[in-house]
C-alpha cells in the first residue's frame, strides 16, 4: 500500500470478492428490477452551473477515507486541488503549490521515489507536484487484493459513464433496493440494480455516519466563516463524492462555461452585425 | 465563367511581381470571380467547410505537439492535454467537436449538390473531387478517433480493420500489413498517427483542385441554368464574402454551443476508459457520421457482402454524373425527382438511426406477441429497416435517377438567372447597386 494507513479505516471499503472481471467496467444504462434512477439537480448542470465547493471538499474527504482504500486517482495531481475552479482554490494562492490545503493533503500521502544519493527506492512525503499515488503496485496486485476484480481508476469516472454523475450517485445509493426474485448473485458479487446485469464486485462502501464531517471554512465576502457540515448520510456522502469526482473528471468545467458564454455572446453580436452588413451590401441587388 | 483577368497592377512593385509570379492577380481574380446572383444559403457551406479544415489543421497541429503515440502513454497524454496544457481542454474539444461539425457541413454541402444537380456536366470533375475529399475525410476521422486510445478507439479500430480480413485469399495478410501485427497495437497506433497527420494535407490539396475546377467552369446555382450575361452574376467580393461571413458566424454559434456546453454529446462515454484488449465494450458503435454506412454494412448477413455494399454506397457517388442522365440540373424543375430526393434524405436518416440501434431490436412497434410465455414487442426490426433503406439508397442512384432521366418531364424553366430573379412583372428593376 502506497499511502499511510487512513486514520478512520473503513470496513465497508474492504472488499472480499471472487473473480468475474467483466463486471467492473460495464457501461451504465441497463437498470435492473424495479429500481427508478434518481436524478438529483446537480449544481454543475446547466449553462451557468458551477461546482458546490463545500460539497466537493467533503467529497474529497469521502474519497480519501473510503474510496482510496482501493481506487486510484492517477490523472489528478495534488496541485490540481488548488487550481482555479477546483474544490480547494484560494484566491490568495494563485500558485496552487503554495495553497495550505494542497500542501496538507499532499503531505497526508506517501509517494514512492528514488533516492538520488543511493538509487534505492524510498517512500517520501507527498508534495503538491505529485500525482495521487497508485493504491496497488500493479493491476495484478489490485486484482489479487480484490478477489480478481480490478477497482477502476476514478479520475474520469463521471465522464466514462453515460450520465455519469447520476450513474455514480445511484450506484452508491442503490445497494439496499429490492432484488428481483430469481436473480442469482454469485458469492463475492453484490446486488446493485444500476450496474449492468445487476451484479457488482464492490461491496456497499457507504453506511450512515461512516465519515465525520468537519465544519467547512468558507470565505464569505472576505470573512472566514465556518459552515456547519450536513449529517453524513449515505445519500449525502454519495452526493458529495459525486461533486468531487465530477470535478476530477471535468476540472475545467467552470472555465469552459464562462469562456463559452462570452464566446457565444461575441458570436451572436458578430452574426447580427454581419447580417446587417449583408443587408447593406445587397440593398439594391435583386436576387 | 472564369473569363479574362480584369486585374491591373496599380503599383510598380505589384507590376514587377505580376510579371514574375501573378499571385496577386490570382487573389484579385478570386475576389472578383463572377458568381450567380441567385445563390442561396445552401451555397455557404463551401466557405464553412474551408474554415472547418483550417480549424482542424491548426488545433490538430498544436495537439500533436502534446500527444504521445504510444499505447502506454497515449491515453495519459490526452488526459494531460485536457488537464494541464494551457487551453488544452479547449483545443482537444475543438478538434473532437470540430470533426463532427466538419461532417455536418459536408453532408449539407453534398445534399445541396444532389438537389441542385451540381454533379452534372460540366461539373463532373468538381463532384468527383468532392467525393474523393469526402472519402479521405472519412479515413482521417477514423484514424483520428483511434488516437485517444480509449475503449471505443481501440475496438472501433479493431472492427474496421477486421473488414479487410474478409477480402478473399489475401485478406488476413492485408489486415496484418495494415495493422503492422496480428492485432491493433503500438505499431498500429503509430502508423495511424502518422497517417492522421498526413491526410489533412491531402484533403487541402484536393480542396485546391476542387476550387480550381469550380473556378474554371463556374458555380452552379439553385435554378441550375448556366450564367448567360453579365447581369446574371455578381462579384464574389463583397456580395458573397459578406453572405458567407454571416453564414460562418451562425455556424460558429452552433459550433460553440457544442464545444462549450455539450462537448461530450456527440462522443461516447466508453472513450473515457483506457483501451483494454481483454475487455470488449457491450456495444461498439462508430461516430454518428459513420452510422448510415455502418447500417448498410450490417444489412446483409454475409461479412464480405456487407463490406462490398458499404464500399459500393460510396463508390456509387463517384459515378453519379453518369447515372443521372436528365438534362435539367435543378430538382426545382423536376416534379417527380424532388420527391424521390426527399425520400432519399429520410432514408439516410433512417440508416443512421439503424446504425445506432441493435439489429435485432424492434425499431417500429406494430404489436406484440408471446414468446415462451413472455409478451414481447413485434414489428420491424432495425435489421429489416436497414435492409429496406439500403435497398432504397442504391435504388435511388441505380434505378430511380437513370429511369427518371429518360421519362421525367420537367416543368417550365426561366430563360436565365436574371429572368428568374426579376420575374416577368418586375422587369426593369435595379439589378446592381447604384454606384
Amino acid at each position: 500500500m502506497a499511502f499511510k494507513t487512513p486514520k478512520k479505516l473503513v470496513i465497508g471499503a474492504i472488499i472480499a470478492v471472487t473473480s468475474v472481471g467483466g463486471m467492473a467496467f460495464a457501461a451504465g444504462g441497463g437498470v435492473m428490477g424495479d429500481y427508478k434512477m434518481k436524478h438529483p439537480d446537480w449544481s454543475f448542470n446547466g449553462a451557468f452551473g458551477t461546482y458546490d465547493r463545500a460539497a466537493a471538499q467533503r467529497g474529497y474527504q469521502v474519497y480519501r477515507e473510503v474510496c482510496a482504500a482501493c481506487h486510484s486517482l492517477k490523472y489528478v495531481a495534488f496541485r490540481h486541488l488548488g487550481d482555479e475552479g477546483a474544490p480547494f482554490y484560494l484566491e490568495d494562492f494563485p500558485n496552487p503549490s503554495d495553497n495550505p490545503y494542497v500542501k496538507n493533503f499532499a503531505a497526508d500521502w506517501s509517494v514512492e521515489d528514488i533516492d538520488s544519493e543511493t538509487g534505492d527506492i524510498i517512500e517520501r512525503t507527498g508534495i503538491p507536484a505529485d500525482y495521487f499515488p497508485p493504491i496497488f503496485p500493479n493491476d495484478a496486485a489490485a486484482r489479487a487484493s480484490n478477489g480478481g476484480s480490478l477497482p477502476p481508476d476514478l479520475s474520469s469516472m463521471v465522464k466514462a459513464r453515460s450520465n455519469g454523475a447520476d450513474y455514480l450517485y445511484n450506484l452508491l445509493t442503490a445497494y439496499d433496493s429490492p432484488k428481483p426474485a430469481g436473480l442469482e448473485i454469485t458469492p463475492g458479487l453484490h446486488w446493485n440494480p444500476v450496474m449492468e446485469g445487476g451484479k457488482i464486485a464492490m461491496a456497499n462502501p457507504l453506511s450512515d455516519e461512516l465519515v465525520t464531517y468537519e465544519p467547512t471554512e468558507m470565505m464569505d465576502y472576505g470573512e472566514l466563516k465556518l459552515v456547519d457540515p450536513p449529517v453524513a448520510t449515505v445519500e449525502q456522502m454519495a452526493s458529495d463524492l459525486t461533486q468531487f469526482l465530477a470535478w476530477t473528471a471535468d476540472p475545467k468545467l467552470e472555465q469552459r462555461k464562462s469562456i463559452g458564454l462570452m464566446t457565444i455572446i461575441y458570436l451572436l453580436i458578430l452574426s447580427v452585425l454581419l447580417f446587417f452588413s449583408y443587408k447593406r451590401v445587397w440593398r439594391n441587388v435583386e436576387h | 465563367m472564369s473569363g479574362p483577368s480584369t486585374y491591373e497592377p496599380k503599383y510598380a512593385a505589384a507590376k514587377w511581381m505580376d510579371q514574375r509570379l501573378p499571385i496577386i492577380r490570382m487573389g484579385a481574380d478570386f475576389m472578383t470571380f463572377p458568381s450567380p446572383r441567385n445563390l442561396n444559403y445552401w451555397y455557404t457551406f463551401g466557405g464553412i467547410l474551408a474554415l472547418c479544415l483550417v480549424v482542424q489543421i491548426i488545433s490538430g497541429v498544436i495537439l500533436a505537439m502534446h500527444y504521445v503515440a504510444d499505447v502506454d502513454k497515449a491515453f495519459a497524454s490526452v488526459q494531460r492535454i485536457r488537464r494541464d496544457v494551457p487551453f488544452g481542454w479547449l483545443l482537444q474539444s475543438m478538434h473532437a467537436v470540430g470533426a463532427s461539425m466538419f461532417f455536418l457541413a459536408v453532408y449539407m454541402h453534398m445534399f445541396r449538390g444532389l438537389y441542385y444537380g451540381s454533379y452534372k456536366a460540366p461539373r463532373e470533375v468538381i463532384w468527383i473531387l468532392g467525393c474523393a475529399i469526402y472519402l479521405v475525410m472519412m479515413a482521417t476521422a477514423f484514424l483520428g478517433y483511434t488516437l485517444p486510445w480509449g475503449q471505443m478507439s481501440f475496438w472501433g479500430a479493431t472492427v474496421i480493420t477486421g473488414f479487410f480480413s474478409a477480402v478473399p485469399i489475401v485478406g488476413e495478410s492485408l489486415q496484418q500489413w495494415l495493422l503492422g501485427g496480428y492485432a491493433v497495437d503500438n505499431a498500429t497506433l503509430q502508423r495511424f498517427f502518422a497517417l492522421h497527420y498526413l491526410l489533412p494535407f491531402v484533403i487541402a490539396a484536393l480542396v485546391g483542385l476542387h476550387v480550381w475546377a469550380l473556378h474554371h467552369v463556374g458555380q452552379n446555382n439553385p435554378i441550375g441554368i448556366s450564367e448567360k450575361t453579365k447581369e446574371d452574376t455578381l462579384a464574389f467580393h463583397p456580395f458573397y464574402t459578406v453572405k458567407d461571413a454571416f453564414a460562418i458566424a451562425v455556424f460558429l454559434v452552433i459550433f460553440a454551443i457544442f464545444l462549450f456546453y455539450l462537448p461530450d454529446a456527440l462522443g461516447h462515454a466508453d472513450n473515457y476508459i483506457e483501451a483494454d484488449a481483454m475487455k470488449t465494450p457491450p456495444h461498439i458503435v462508430p461516430e454518428w457520421y459513420f452510422l448510415p454506412f455502418y447500417a448498410i454494412l450490417r444489412a446483409v448477413p454475409d461479412k464480405l457482402a456487407g463490406i462490398l455494399l458499404m464500399i459500393g454506397a460510396i463508390a456509387v457517388l463517384f459515378v453519379l454524373p453518369w447515372l443521372d442522365t436528365h438534362k435539367v440540373r435543378s430538382m426545382r424543375f423536376r416534379p417527380v425527382a424532388r420527391w424521390f430526393f426527399l425520400i432519399f434524405i429520410v432514408m439516410c436518416f433512417i440508416l443512421g438511426w439503424c446504425g445506432a440501434g441493435t439489429p435485432d431490436n424492434v425499431a417500429i412497434k406494430l404489436g406484440s406477441k408471446m414468446v415462451d410465455g413472455v409478451k414481447v414487442d413485434s414489428g420491424i426490426t432495425f435489421y429489416r429497416l436497414s435492409q429496406i433503406s439500403t435497398i432504397y439508397y442504391f435504388a435511388y442512384f441505380l434505378i430511380i435517377l437513370p429511369v427518371l432521366g429518360l421519362i421525367e418531364k420537367p416543368i417550365k424553366r426561366p430563360d436565365s438567372i436574371t429572368k428568374a430573379v426579376l420575374g416577368d412583372g418586375k422587369r426593369g428593376a435595379a439589378l446592381a447597386p447604384a454606384e
